[in-house]
């Protein structure tokens, strides 16, 4: 079972307290943008065998919606932060970067 | 390739069976092929099939990374039905159910399919009324099935609860015609067939990467070198995006682990196979006589084939008040797949950016039962460069907004 710390209330929550969001970091596409542009939006999706950055809500706890960078692969996380960010903070990008060195967010690439 | 039959039988018996050949050859790859599949699942081993009996094209390889048949194919609970709501899928899985009537037959190789019937539970006042209006879609479309009663369901199935607190049996939707086949002899027989035709089924050979020259696929490389093809199937469910990615391009898929789990063998004691989908729990016995148990999606993206231990729980704690004979149940082995999910809950059966690579993927949690009808419209699409069974579930659906949406049909899409 996950075991994902909130950073917002600080508690250590289980998988059955919180509620999946999907990817993080999503650009809202909007009126006058392009077909493609919603295609991204809605259904694209970064699915990676590997590091994923994901939206989680504490659903049954203090109920905020937070940001987490896990390993699809083997599970592991590498960290939370606040879901007001709009990319990952520095601290979480060290994490990643030394289990996979090189490692860049998408939208660094 | 000798043919079983039961003079074969008969024959093997008097010689100590010294005389079954293997059931496919496990040849080196060549350097070159006119077709590569990746992926020897179901799925992949179809279109294989298909492209050689229906168009003659058999210098063909199926390459997989583990053992044939190891992925989703090998880990389901094996329940084929075509009460689908939209049209384009009551063709494809129709289709399917169609094929694999005759499947044993035209194999050669007993699939054990067994089209025992299928009821999906209405649990709830919505269910009612989206069932009712699935079998009149399925009538329109020229797929028997029928709404039952609960008197009627309580005949069919004695062991259920149709009173049951929190969620009682409202009425079901019908498939007489439904059931459940063996999955590892689906992958099986059509590996013997293929191989018989000449084709290559190369196992334990991970594709590593593809190789384009002027937006055209040119080869892939893999762990046992470097193949050249000049058509390329993508058939590899839960690692889909993996493979597109290879190849330059994009896909809608997310991969989540869906779970399976089954009882200590048992008396015979349901003879159709039962879904719930307001509870997500479905259930079938095994002709071992166990209880196959299916249940939910876990909702986070996973490739490691492991699934959280609370969604057996939940879906175990569902079919308690439905079966209640289920609480004196033993389980035996829980097991998960990475399944590939799509935004409207259908497959993609496409041609992509790149010519000559095609893809079939996004069978999610219910493409066993559309093997046959699958390998079949994807051989077409991949021989003719078009099929009319696979038209509509072009990958391109998504931006322009004409989904096959299933999602509504069922909560989960077994
Ligand atoms: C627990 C569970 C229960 C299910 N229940 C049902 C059900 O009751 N009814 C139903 O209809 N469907 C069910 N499904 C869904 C069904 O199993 C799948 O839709 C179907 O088996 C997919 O077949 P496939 O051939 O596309 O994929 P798979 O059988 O997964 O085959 C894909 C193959 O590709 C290989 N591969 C991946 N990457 C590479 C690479 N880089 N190089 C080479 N090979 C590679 C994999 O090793 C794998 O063998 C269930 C699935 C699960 C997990
Ligand atoms: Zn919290």
């Amino acid at each position: 079972m996950l075991i994902l710390h909130c950073p917002y209330c600080g508690v250590y929550a289980e998988e059955t307290e919180l509620h999946a969001g999907g990817e993080a970091h999503l650009k809202r596409a909007t009126i006058g943008d392009s077909d493609e542009a919603f295609e991204e939006y809605l259904f694209m999706r970064e699915n990676k065998k590997g590091v994923h950055l994901e939206r989680w809500r504490h659903a049954n706890g203090c109920g905020k919606w937070f940001l987490c960078a896990r390993d699809t692969a083997t599970l592991e996380v590498y960290g939370t932060y606040p879901a007001q960010t709009t990319e990952p903070p520095a601290d979480i990008v060290a994490a990643i970067t030394a289990k996979h060195p090189g490692w860049s967010w998408k939208e660094k690439a | 390739m000798r043919r079983y039959s039961v003079f074969a039988v008969a024959r093997e018996g008097l010689r100590y069976h010294s005389g079954w050949e293997r059931a496919w050859r496990s040849p080196q790859p060549k350097k070159k092929y006119d077709v590569i599949i990746v992926g020897a699942g179901g799925h992949g081993l179809a279109t294989a099939y298909y492209l050689g009996k229906n168009y003659g094209i058999t210098n063909v390889a199926i390459i997989e990374k583990g053992w044939l048949g190891g992925g989703n194919t090998g880990r389901n609970t094996t329940i084929i039905r075509s009460n689908y709501l939209q049209d384009p899928s009551a063709a494809i899985y129709d289709k399917a159910l169609s094929l694999y009537e005759n499947l044993s037959q035209d194999l050669n190789y007993n699939v054990m399919f067994s089209p025992r019937g299928l009821i999906m539970l209405a649990q709830t006042h919505h269910e009612v009324r989206g069932y009712k209006r699935t079998v009149l879609a399925n009538q329109l479309q020229g797929v028997a099935t029928e709404w039952v009663t609960p008197e009627q369901l309580k005949k069919l199935v004695p062991i259920i609860n149709i009173d049951g607190p929190r969620y009682p049996v409202m009425g079901g939707l019908y498939q007489k015609r439904g059931g459940t086949a063996r999955h590892d002899a689906v992958a099986w027989g059509y590996a013997r067939a293929c191989s018989d035709m000449g084709m290559d089924v190369i196992q334990q050979c991970e594709v590593t990467g593809v190789r384009t020259e002027g937006g055209k696929v040119v080869g892939i490389n893999t762990t046992k070198g470097d193949i050249d093809c000049d058509k390329l199937g993508m058939v590899v469910a839960g690692h889909t995006s993996t493979l597109a990615e290879m190849a330059g391009f994009r896909l809608p898929i997310e991969s989540v682990a869906l779970q399976a789990l089954v009882s200590e063998p048992i008396k015979p004691c349901m003879d159709v196979v039962v879904m719930a989908n307001t509870v997500h729990g479905y259930m079938s016995q095994s002709d071992k006589g166990e209880m196959v148990i299916g249940g939910g999606t876990d909702s986070y993206n996973n490739y490691t084939q492991r699934g959280s231990f609370h969604h057996i729980e939940e879906t175990v704690r569902a079919l308690v008040e439905t079966f209640p004979m289920v609480s004196r149940l033993k389980m035996l082995r829980q097991w998960g797949g990475i399944v590939d999910m799509t935004g409207d809950r259908s497959p993609i059966l496409s041609k992509t950016p790149v010519e000559g690579i095609f893809v079939n993927c996004g069978w999610g949690t219910g493409g066993f039962k559309a093997i046959p009808g699958s390998g079949w419209g994807m051989a077409e699409l991949m021989a003719k460069g078009h099929s009319p069974l696979t038209a509509e579930f072009d990958m391109y659906r998504f931006r322009e907004g004409k989904f096959i949406d299933e999602s509504v049909a069922a909560g989960v899409a077994h």
